[in-house]
């Protein structure tokens, strides 16, 4: 580990990033898609935990204060909103096509 | 004393980063999507810990009841809905894999580097212990917040004229946010009902 004590910073978009590259690609190669769905909350999820970091009093001596942690708490209503509509799309998708392939989704007609 | 001496703020760190990345790789590996959905629930529970340990725990509360709670519950129901034999587990293909594996790869290196590189990030609190425990009820804080008023910029020294700058808190956009939320969620219960006059006529809207 390098330097693991203190904790800064630069551990956490460590996590963020991780979590963001995992969502990017599960996004991009899962056929399942719930799969793509799951990529998005990673995604939304990696973003989360840079804003707190950003935010902690614990982190930096200058920190971004209670914003990080107000823009956060956006960041989790709106996955939920995002997360219902595209699962609406979606069962959709599945009653239509009897499929939840997305490859199989180049025709979109509804 | 050794216990006193021990830095249990890295400890729980390095725990909960493991479970965080470990399980979110675990999302992206594995092909089940029963096991899929089981990996992510552990994995933003995990990150909810991360929360409380950078001094969030209101928003590592919501992470629990929003996100593990709500929306994870909905996108199990959605993977129940559909999870008929062919489609639990999908399997990718190599190719994509191979190139899923070098494009991430190096977008990992590149997002690593950029979060190494600050010095002001690398380096941590100079003094943590010298932040105080009662700076971290940010409950009220954040309720204030969203009502438009920042208490936490407040100055002491400056009673007679309060409008420092910043002072502006998130009134509209939380107006906002529930608005949407609440279309938001109107729409998609429009959207999934079930059509069953649309089947007879074969128009499925």
């Amino acid at each position: 580990m390098i330097g693991i004590s203190p904790v800064s910073v630069s551990h956490y978009l460590l996590v963020g990033a991780v979590l963001f590259v995992t969502g990017a690609v599960c996004m991009a190669t899962k056929r399942n898609a719930l799969g793509v769905l799951m990529g998005v909350e990673l995604v939304l999820n990696g973003a989360n935990l840079n804003f707190v970091a950003f935010g902690s009093k614990y982190l930096r001596a200058e920190s971004l204060g209670l914003d990080g942690q107000l823009i956060a708490l956006f960041v989790i209503v709106l996955a939920a909103a995002e997360a219902a509509v595209a699962l609406a799309i979606a069962l959709n998708f599945y009653n239509n096509h009897a499929t939840i392939d997305v490859d199989q989704a180049n025709e979109l007609k509804g | 004393m050794l216990l006193a001496a021990f830095d249990w703020h890295a400890l729980f760190f390095t725990f909960f980063a493991l479970l965080t990345c470990g399980f979110a790789v675990a999302v992206l590996f594995s092909n089940n999507i029963v096991h899929m959905a089981f990996y992510l629930i552990l994995s933003l529970g995990a990150s909810a810990g991360l929360f409380f340990l950078a001094g969030a725990e209101f928003v590592g509360a919501m992470q629990l009841m929003i996100y593990v709670g709500g929306t994870l519950v909905l996108l199990i129901f959605g993977v129940m809905l559909t999870a008929q034999s062919r489609f639990i587990s999908m399997e990718t293909r190599s190719g994509e894999w191979v190139m899923a594996i070098i494009v991430g790869g190096s977008l990992l290196f590149l997002l690593a580097t950029a979060a190494l590189r600050v010095e002001d990030w690398r380096s941590g609190h100079p003094n943590p212990a010298k932040v105080g425990l009662a700076e971290s009820k940010t409950t009220t804080q954040i309720g204030m917040g969203f009502t438009g008023v920042r208490v936490d910029k407040l100055d002491p020294d400056v009673v007679g004229s309060p409008l420092v700058p910043g002072m502006s808190g998130y009134l509209l956009p939380f107006v906002i946010v529930s608005v949407h939320l609440l279309v938001v969620l109107v729409g998609a219960a429009y959207m999934a009902r079930t059509k069953r006059r649309a089947t007879s006529t074969g128009a499925a809207a």
